[in-house]
């Protein structure tokens, strides 16, 4: 058992480090991947357009438009619109909003007369709808405040925000590209490996020796738990060079938390593996399989609470779904496992189901 | 048990769904002999090969290999028995020697044994300046060569070559075949399957497979006499012609 064990792994070992064009690959893709993913996937809007009908044009008017200027989140130049073009503006996407000021503006201001200043918005986006409207309206607000010293303020929310204080969706997005890369390229990994020992028939040569399912099954995985390791390390490493997100819990709580799920992503793939006969199908079975699930139903990007119940439980067996849980929590809060137990437990649970059931299908004959 | 044939078969039989690709072959391989089991494409040599080898389930029939039963003691049938599929088999991106240590390794071999089995099949393929050179780059008759080689590792007492010759040059196919008769004289049953008509020649006896079944059984020259004829050549395009018009008059 044991001879026969060390030798797949030790052969597994030379096929990973003889062929460093897709060792490299492995390496450098997450590293790409976060940073791609990193830099592009933001919640938080910059740079909003907008544009002026300035009918008051008086000093307070123009003050408010330099409110919105000198914000940060819109730009610094607004366009001069006039009332016919809105629509052509917004289909061009020349602006995101068009701030009216009435002609009324400086006289109600200060007195107890109202006065509305009116926003349109391009919501054919309607985050970015959204958006655009939560500033525009802490802006006005800013001002309100400044210029009209009527304004009756009864009480204040003091927001104080905990874990991610800059609300900076990078922070939120790391755990979740950890969870999507290891998962993404450890199970293509073992897929991809047993398929190509279909292909080039050496599978077959190894069926006809007395090797068990286990054998085979372990020695294809254990090779890699180290190389998806290395791939997670990595992708940590880099996510807090890059882009500053914080680590504060336990490291060793998330290493070994992260080869339990490195672990689950590999059985997976070898679950893969045994309905898929090609490499190339194995690679697109891989990528069906992963990424789909993992970006849309996981908690990756939308809140599995707000899901229809199909989906939430679709979420429940995806195993990202608790590693998100599970390192949002050690990195931005620094919860230890106390806290944690119930995730871990289902998911090692769930790498235990899979790879038995993997070795179970992993069927000493070929059909 | 010594008197027992090295491969026997009884109305051994695998279908597909509706596709019969083995239909009920019976035969008894005595131990030592060159077993050939001559067909074409498609005939069905490579489905039972497999069922012998443990890699496929029969559908029904019996079968034992090595007087282990097929179907309750496959892994006593690995263990004693050696296979080499039509398709090369070793690890190309390995080299020469890391294919001998895996196999070895595979068959449970200790260390020492692998080393100095390895040492042995170097110098005995003239392989020895090629054992840190990829399998990729050796040419194809020494490929199959090696594939052989390694095939024998663990020293299995009855070995399966699936088409071994296929693809490969005349002269490199006659240097594989002075091994097999060497395999053969050293008691080991071979149990070869071949569509070259020239190799049937070769084995001690073959039986001749079409559509799944066993048309005819026994040794070449038995078989020449039998129906007059001077080639296996002639032979096979007889029977296959007779058994095609025979199918094709019941229909």
């Amino acid at each position: 058992m044991r001879r026969r064990l060390i030798a797949i792994i030790r052969k597994e070992f030379i096929h990973i480090f003889r062929d460093w064009r897709t060792l490299m690959i492995i390496i450098l893709m997450p590293i790409m991947m976060i940073v791609l993913y990193g830099y592009a996937i933001t919640l938080d809007m910059r740079n909003i357009s907008f544009g002026v009908i300035d009918d008051a044009r008086t000093a307070e008017s123009r003050a408010l438009v330099e409110a919105f200027a000198e914000n940060g989140f819109f730009r610094a130049w607004p366009h001069e619109v006039r009332r016919a073009d809105i629509e052509q503006l917004f289909m061009q996407r020349d602006v995101d909003v068009v701030i009216v000021i009435p002609r009324e503006f400086s006289e109600t201001l200060g007195t107890d007369r109202r006065s509305s200043i009116q926003l349109i918005i391009d919501a054919a986006d309607s985050n970015v709808g959204t958006f655009v409207h939560n500033y525009s309206e802490q802006v006005l607000q800013i001002y309100n405040r400044r210029m009209n010293g009527k304004l009756p303020v009864l009480f204040e929310l003091s927001p104080r925000i905990f874990y991610n204080p800059d609300m900076n969706s990078t922070n939120f997005f790391v755990p979740g590209l950890v969870a999507l890369i290891l998962m993404l390229i450890s199970a293509l990994l073992t897929s991809i490996a047993i398929a190509r020992e279909k292909e080039t028939g050496t599978m077959e040569q190894i069926l006809v020796s007395p090797v068990h399912a286990r054998e085979i099954v372990l020695g294809k995985v254990l090779p890699y738990v180290l190389l998806g390791l290395l791939n997670a390390a990595m992708i940590i490493v880099s996510a807090r060079i890059l882009f500053d997100v914080p680590l504060r819990g336990s490291l060793l709580l998330l290493g070994l938390m992260s080869l339990a799920y490195v672990f689950v992503a590999l059985s997976f793939g070898l679950m893969i593996s045994t309905a898929a006969r090609t490499q190339l199908v194995a690679m697109f079975g891989t990528l069906m399989a992963t990424i789909l699930p993992t970006i849309m139903l996981s908690g990756f990007i939308f809140p599995i609470d707000s899901m229809p119940p199909v989906l939430q439980y679709i979420a429940n067996v995806l195993p990202a779904t608790y590693f998100l849980i599970i390192i949002r929590a050690i990195m931005l809060k620094g919860v230890g496992l106390e806290a944690l137990w119930s995730q871990a437990l289902i998911l090692t649970g769930i790498g235990i189901l899979l790879i038995a059931a993997a070795t179970r299908r992993f069927r000493m004959r070929l059909e | 048990m010594q008197n027992e044939s090295a491969v026997h078969a009884n109305g051994l039989t695998k279908r597909f769904g509706k596709f019969t690709a083995v239909d009920g072959i019976s035969l008894d391989v005595r131990p030592g002999e060159i077993f050939g089991f001559l067909g074409a494409n498609g005939a069905g040599k490579t489905t039972a090969i497999r069922m012998f080898c443990g890699l496929l389930p029969p559908t029904s029939g019996e079968a034992r290999v090595a007087g282990y039963d097929i179907h309750t003691q496959a892994r006593m049938i690995k263990q004693t028995i050696g296979y080499m599929s039509q398709k090369f088999s070793l690890y190309e991106d390995l080299t020469v020697a890391e294919n001998i240590e895996f196999y070895g390794g595979v068959y449970g071999l200790s260390r020492d044994d692998i080393a100095f089995k390895t040492e042995n099949m170097l110098n005995e393929l003239d392989l020895r300046e090629k054992r840190d050179t990829l399998t990729r780059s050796l040419p194809l008759g020494w490929k199959q060569r090696l594939a052989l080689s390694v095939s024998l590792i663990h020293d299995p007492s009855i070995i399966f070559l699936d088409e071994p010759t296929g693809g490969v040059d005349p002269i490199s196919r006659r240097n594989f075949w002075r091994i097999i008769y060497d395999i053969a004289g050293s008691g080991k049953t071979v149990f070869v399957t071949t569509h070259y008509m020239d190799e049937a020649e070769y084995c001690g006896r073959l039986s001749i497979m079409y559509q799944g079944r066993i048309i005819e059984l026994g040794a070449p020259g038995a078989l020449k006499e039998k129906y007059g004829m001077a080639s296996m050549q002639d032979i096979f395009v007889h029977l296959v012609d007779r058994d095609g018009a025979e199918k094709g008059g019941a229909a």
